[in-house]
């Protein structure tokens, strides 16, 4: 496979090709778009990609990228100058939610794709080959990433449309890999269908991220400014960690709709969003669970386990969006350290400037470039912050509100048990004529309220479980990705630091 | 940091590069310093205690010597504002870096002001410095005689002086230059002050995470949510190095840089009053000329009396200035460059502990999956 680092990377399925709408910031200089996330750079283990399981029962772990390593294209450049503005689809990429391991979507890490030829089909096949070989062992893979974002149309209609790629072995998918373009109501679509089917089977539905219309006018005006790609990169991420949510639930991989968000080429519109178009999900949930808390026929639990899990999750919803807040306030203070740095670098600069001495004049030029660097070490930084730690946060903060409504489905299981009962009762004491017929319906209605609500019960016991251990594999995972892009930072610090101090010595 | 000690020792009895300012005792609103210097002879320190208003007493007295030749052209090492215990943000902001911190960058600045006086060939010769340095009973309180001049604090008229023609070219480029450079050195100044101000508020904000990751944790819980009690108290470390990290970070640019900048600033401006003080004398010079001349022979002898009088001091003047000028000059790039190379090794330390201190976090993290 060609391996030309300097090549325009093609459109499919590499992302660090021109895009479109984002053309003016994006060079087809696959280096660049590799960096915003530093710890791409140096240690490609950290950044998952690839499809191979070094432990194939353990689905959900992080992946070391091991035989992946050596395929990693433009990885390793040490290209300085990223800034946080021009926000690219790698971005995203970097965050491995649960399970999925979306590799494609990214320019850093094992991507052969990024050094293959322009022929799409060419491309297909030699990764499909890379697929087979390093995946013998894996039973359960799909690997989904969001891509491309693409403004399409003009003026108030503008939308933008990203790719959806996915990559599976499943025997359920139509093929190997294949790529659909998906809007973003679409994805509240599909999170509608999903929990309109789901009510009754306790899941905990992932919440798809919120609509913002602020964001959204500002984007449809022009898609060039910072602010607008900061907010279409989020959105593209937030989308891409929702979808890798879905497919790594067993239960709604298995769902036909999720199949066919993923795989139709044609999706038809989906037009009930208007529930997610208020101020967002976790007003709808709020509004639900007010619902459930109105009911008049209290649930008698004689297991408190439910009733202990609600006052855990709602105790965790409050610490979460605490945190969330100092997060937020960290990446206010770090932008503003940006700004103040470039600020210094300036004064330096004409102060370097307007010194007699040469040497001294030199090194405070030098001073100057040292912290225009610095500078951009301190956007990676609050780029670091944001997206791995403040979206990691505001995530689970919607999570748990989700998590909250598989409670509620089991309230809601309860209370047409109940329900169904009382209307038994009920005709039972009428009329002796109807209780034959209507008894053995209803009786019946009874018994299947009953096992369905014993059943759901099961249900949200086996999600809670997989929820607390998904999330702590989640914030593991995070966590490093974090750790690792600073640890990039303090590499560069320290190089910056050493060459600077021979030119402060040399002052005479 | 000029070190004329052979001079020097001839009129004080302390040695001049180590005067130390050691500590600050804090009574109600009041400060007092603990100046400690070593003496010459033999071995031993001076232990004094003194205030503000010694400093200023010190100050003074050089100011007001109108018997020394040419003392308006030396160029008198800056003494910081004074310090209050409750600043005003505005006092605050006037200090700049010198309030920062628990009052170290603040003694370290009125170190340098006694070193600088202790080491200046003119001004060491005043009886004030060796009483100031080694006397155990605070200086005399007594009010001195008005001095000559005052700080900044000029007559508007007096403004109009500043940019007065010179008739000497190295004084017109002397005046040029330090205006340029006392503008951008003192913009460079506060600009650094910004960053370090924002510096230690990322430092607060991850401590404030730090506390905050910790009430996640709860006691006695289940086994399933014990994963990420673990994962919560092992970031909220994290946080904690990044928070010390980011407070070292801040402290040595204020210590290093922070400072060099800071007597930078002091300094051209008090050269910039110097460089004031001789065009006024220009000015007067200028004047008792015309008067000479234009005088009526009556008048005549004493006006050219008043002229020679005023000459002889401008020459005066002007000598001194200039060996002033080329003194700061060197001193200048000393000072800077010490500042710089002190701030990068710092950091450089700082970087180094803390990329250590984070890898030993990452591989406590990767351990734990």
């Amino acid at each position: 496979m060609a391996t030309s680092s300097d090549r325009n990377p093609p459109p499919f399925p590499a992302t660090d090709g021109p895009k479109p709408g984002l053309s003016d910031l994006l060079d087809g200089d696959s280096d660049e778009g590799d960096d915003i996330f530093v710890s791409n750079r140096i240690n490609p283990v950290s950044v998952s990609r690839g499809v191979s399981q070094p432990e194939p029962a353990d689905l959900f772990s992080q992946e070391e990228a091991g035989p992946n390593t050596a395929k990693s294209n433009g990885v390793n450049s040490d290209d300085d100058n990223d800034l946080f503005a021009e926000a690219q689809s790698d971005l995203g990429s970097n965050t491995p939610s649960s399970a999925t391991r979306p590799d494609v979507s990214t320019s850093s890490g094992p991507r052969p794709a990024s050094s293959f030829p322009q022929n799409p089909a060419a491309l297909q096949h030699t990764s499909l080959e890379q697929l087979e070989e390093e995946e013998a062992k894996d039973s359960f893979d799909v690997d989904v990433a969001v891509t491309n974002p693409e403004k399409v149309g003009d003026g108030m209609n503008a939308y933008v449309a990203y790719k959806v790629f996915t990559r599976s072995s499943l025997p359920i998918f139509k093929s190997k890999a294949f790529s659909v373009r998906r809007r973003f109501s679409d994805f509240l679509g599909l999170y509608e269908k999903l929990s309109a089917k789901q009510t009754l089977h306790g899941c905990i539905i992932p919440p798809p991220p919120e609509k913002s219309v602020v964001g959204m006018t500002k984007v449809k005006v022009g898609m060039d400014d910072p602010s607008s790609l900061e907010f279409v990169e989020r959105r593209r991420a937030a989308l891409e960690r929702y979808l890798q949510r879905v497919v790594s639930h067993p239960s709604l991989l298995q769902d036909p709709d999720v199949r066919e968000f993923l795989e139709r080429d044609d999706l038809p519109r989906a037009v009930n969003t208007q529930t997610l178009s208020g101020a967002g999900f976790l007003k709808m949930i709020n509004r639900a669970s007010d619902a459930v808390n109105k009911m008049t026929i209290k649930m008698n639990e004689s297991d408190t386990w439910f009733e202990d899990k609600l006052q855990e999750v709602e105790a965790e919803e409050q610490q979460l969006r605490k945190l969330h807040a100092v997060v937020d306030s960290l990446v206010n203070h770090r932008k503003e350290l940006c700004g103040n740095t470039a600020i210094f670098a300036k004064s330096m600069a004409m102060l370097g400037n307007s010194e007699d001495n040469t040497a001294l004049s030199r090194a405070l030029s030098q001073l100057a470039e040292v912290e225009d660097k610095m500078e951009q070490l301190h956007q990676e930084q609050a780029a670091s912050d944001f997206f791995i730690l403040a979206e990691l946060l505001a995530d689970y903060i919607r999570l748990l509100g989700a998590v909250r409504g598989c409670l509620d489905q089991r309230m809601r299981a309860w209370q047409r048990w109940q329900e169904a009962q009382s209307t038994l009762q009920k005709k039972r004491e009428a009329e002796p004529t109807t209780r034959q017929t209507a008894g053995t319906e209803w009786e019946t209605k009874v018994t299947q309220y009953e096992r369905d609500f014993d059943r759901i019960g099961m249900s949200v016991r086996k999600e809670f479980l997989r929820f607390e251990k998904e999330k702590a594999k989640d914030f593991k995972s995070q966590i490093i990705k974090y750790l690792e892009a600073m640890m990039q930072s303090q590499q560069r610090f320290i190089k910056f630091w050493e060459a600077f101090l021979p030119e402060a010595k040399a002052i005479a | 940091m000029m070190e004329e000690v052979k001079d020097a020792s001839s009129f004080l009895s302390v040695q001049v590069h180590n005067i130390k300012v050691t500590e600050v005792l804090q009574d109600g609103d009041s400060l007092t310093f603990i100046i400690v210097s070593q003496k010459l002879s033999g071995t031993g320190e001076f232990h004094v205690d003194r205030t503000y208003e010694d400093f200023e007493w010190l100050q003074q007295h050089l100011f007001s010597q109108e018997d020394v030749p040419g003392i308006q052209g030396v160029i008198f090492p800056p003494l910081p504002a004074r310090l209050q215990v409750n600043p005003s943000s505005k006092a605050l902001k006037h200090l700049g870096f010198l309030g920062l911190g628990e009052w170290q960058p603040y003694c370290k600045a009125l170190e340098a002001f006694l070193r600088q006086v202790a080491a200046h060939s003119v001004l060491s010769k005043n009886r004030a410095v060796e009483i100031f340095l080694t006397s155990s009973d605070p200086p005399g309180r007594q009010k001195v005689k008005k001095n000559i001049f005052n700080r900044l604090s000029q007559a508007v008229e007096e403004m109009r002086k500043e940019g007065h023609k010179d008739v000497d070219d190295f004084f017109q480029t002397k005046r040029d230059h330090n205006f340029l450079l006392t503008g951008y050195t003192k913009m460079a100044s506060e600009k650094f002050l910004d960053v370090v101000l924002t510096e230690q508020k990322i430092a607060v904000a991850c401590g404030h995470f730090s506390t905050a990751l910790h009430l996640c944790v709860e006691q006695g819980e289940n086994p399933e949510k014990q994963d990420f009690s673990q994962v919560c108290v092992k970031l909220s470390e994290v946080f904690n190095s990044i928070k010390k990290s980011m407070t070292s970070t801040a402290m040595n640019d204020m210590n290093s840089l922070g400072l060099g900048l800071d007597l930078e600033t002091r300094y051209q401006e008090a050269e910039k009053e110097m460089l004031f003080r001789r065009t006024c004398k220009l000015v007067e010079l200028q004047n008792a000329t015309k008067n000479a001349d234009k005088a009526k022979p009556v008048k005549k002898a004493v006006m050219e009396e008043a002229k020679k009088a005023t000459e002889t001091e401008f020459r005066q003047i002007c000598e001194v200035a200039k060996k002033e000028i080329i003194q700061l000059e060197s001193k200048h790039v000393e000072t800077l460059k010490q500042a710089l190379v002190q701030w990068c090794e710092k950091q450089l330390l700082t970087a180094k502990e803390s990329a250590e201190v984070y890898s030993q976090h990452l591989q406590t993290f990767k351990r734990m999956q």
